[in-house]
């Protein structure tokens, strides 16, 4: 579904990627592990358009999307969940879910959506900047998802986040994914909620993917830590 | 009785014509962030625009309320294509470019139509309030502005591109992330605000007459205008089109027009020394 070639990009004249290498298969979840500052974030930015390439492709769907625009991006099916959620704060929660699938045509996916997660339900009218982190989190999962991505981009999404609401968003990943065939690229801090969706786990340092476990494995300590380079 | 008939109808075609020269700069600035120095000039363009074409034998209707906001418009998105869409963020670089802008257009101008007043008469006659007769135009211009809020708040509150364009302005890589096109959207929201300027230089044209510098007296009154608003678009808008019209309407009776607007530009200075964040930004939480 996407395969990434020898990636470079930074800010500026500052090189945070030195080369990412990634192939994934539709409907496939790769988490990517890695200390602050190894570029998970700016790959995923990469990625999505925010942050140019230097160098190197990215193909998604059978379509090389290097030089695309951060929106020709999304219309191919990439969705973006960036870390602190990024919730139009101005924009009750039911603009915030039409923004999500105002590019598309077709049937509204905003009532399966509010079916997902029904917290949503009593807070349509509520504007974005008046939700806890829990609930913008929801919002911003539900947002991209309604936009019916074929992968999605998930940046640290249970940073801040009460245990109860990342146990949520982990049983409704895991849900969606298999009704949706949904590829998911997961950069996480918190092991539990990458060994419970991943396929495969990446591990990033100084901007290029150093080794690759299993889930299984991130339940071994010693060889987390040694990937992380502790 | 009569007296007070007339002036409440003079204070507010004074809320109105306010209203109507800033809110095409409330767009710009309070959503676009863009500090548009040449507003005045686009409010002149306008102007000139509705004079031109009601004199080429064109409805004076068609030529104040559609050809004027049309032509500025479309001025405006070439502008924000050529000029401003290389300055977002940039805002000492904004100004001058359009305060150069705005001497360019003064210049044009001066150069096709001379630096002699042009102007067009009033439409719809005049209308009797006891022994005192006023222009109907005055009632015509305080609809307009009714009519034009409405529709701003309409197009922004309910449709597609009003979703798209708070959107963009709120967070533009997220619109972006979602597909947006943003500058697609920045072109379209700057010409909107150039639009409403070309109607408001349109609606006014036959009541001060154009020439090529008015600008200037028409961006200082609406900069005065949105900044005392505050955040708020289109209630900041108001409510101090509103607070300073009054004023300047108040004062001009009691004594002179100049002292009116001296009134005026003492009000704005006591206001933001008390609300520095403008009505809105004390009264309401940010909306638009």
């Amino acid at each position: 579904m996407i395969e990434v070639t020898n990636l470079h990009s930074g800010y500026g004249r500052i090189p945070i990627l030195h080369g990412i290498d990634l192939k994934m298969k539709p409907g496939e979840v790769v988490g990517i592990l890695g200390h602050n500052g190894m570029g998970k974030t700016t790959l995923l930015r990469t990625l999505v358009g925010n942050i140019k390439a230097t160098s190197g492709r990215i193909d998604f769907a059978g379509h090389d999307i290097t030089r695309a625009s951060t929106a020709e991006r999304s219309r191919t099916g990439i969705g973006y969940v960036p870390q602190g959620r990024d919730i139009f704060p101005q924009l009750s929660v039911m603009e915030n879910l039409k923004m999500g699938e105002i590019m598309r045509n077709g049937e509204s996916a905003i009532p399966e959506m509010l079916d997902h997660f029904p917290v949503l339900k009593d807070l349509l009218e509520r504007p974005g900047r008046g939700l806890s982190g829990g609930q913008q989190q929801i919002l911003a999962l539900a947002r991209c998802l309604a936009g019916r991505p074929k992968l999605i981009l998930l940046d640290e999404p249970t940073e801040g986040i009460q245990p109860s609401i990342v146990d949520l968003i982990a049983e409704k990943l895991g849900e969606l994914r298999a009704a949706l065939n949904l590829g998911i690229i997961l950069v996480e801090q918190d092991i539990r909620f990458i060994r419970q969706l991943a396929d495969r786990v990446l591990i990033i340092q100084k901007g290029v993917f150093v080794a690759e476990i299993s889930p299984q494995q991130l339940y071994d300590r010693e060889a987390v830590d040694a990937h992380l380079g502790i | 009785m009569d007296l007070l008939v007339v002036l409440s109808i003079e204070a507010l075609r004074a809320v109105a014509s306010l209203a109507l020269i800033s809110v095409g700069l409330a767009i710009i600035f309070g959503m676009m962030r863009v500090i548009n120095l040449a507003h005045g000039e686009f409010l002149m363009l306008g102007g000139y625009a509705a004079i031109v074409a009601t004199k080429a034998g064109i409805n004076i209707w068609v030529s104040t309320l559609i050809l004027a906001p049309l032509v500025v418009a479309i001025i405006g998105i070439i502008i924000e294509r050529t000029v401003i869409r290389f300055l977002y963020g940039r805002p000492r670089d904004t100004m001058l470019a359009t305060w150069g802008l705005s001497l360019f257009l003064v210049g044009i101008t001066t150069t096709i139509f001379g630096n002699t007043t042009e102007g067009i008469s009033a439409p719809a006659g005049s209308l009797q309030v006891g022994n005192y007769y006023i222009a109907a135009y005055s009632l015509i211009i305080v609809l307009i502005a009714i009519a034009v809020f409405a529709a701003i708040w309409a197009v922004f509150r309910f449709t597609r591109y009003g979703l798209i364009a708070r959107s963009t302005m709120q967070n533009p890589e997220m619109a972006a992330a979602l597909g947006v096109n943003p500058p697609a959207v920045y072109a379209a929201t700057f010409g909107i605000g150039a639009g409403l300027a070309g109607l408001a230089g349109g609606v006014m044209a036959p009541i001060t007459g154009i020439v090529p510098t008015i600008g200037a007296a028409y961006v200082a009154k609406a900069f005065i205008t949105v900044i005392g608003g505050g955040p708020a678009v289109l209630a900041g808008t108001v409510s101090a089109s509103v607070l300073f019209g009054a004023i300047d309407q108040i004062i001009t009776y009691l004594s002179t027009p100049v002292i009116g607007e001296v009134a005026l530009l003492a009000a704005a200075v006591i206001l933001l020394r008390f609300m520095p964040q403008g009505v809105t930004g004390s009264f309401f939480r940010r909306a638009s």
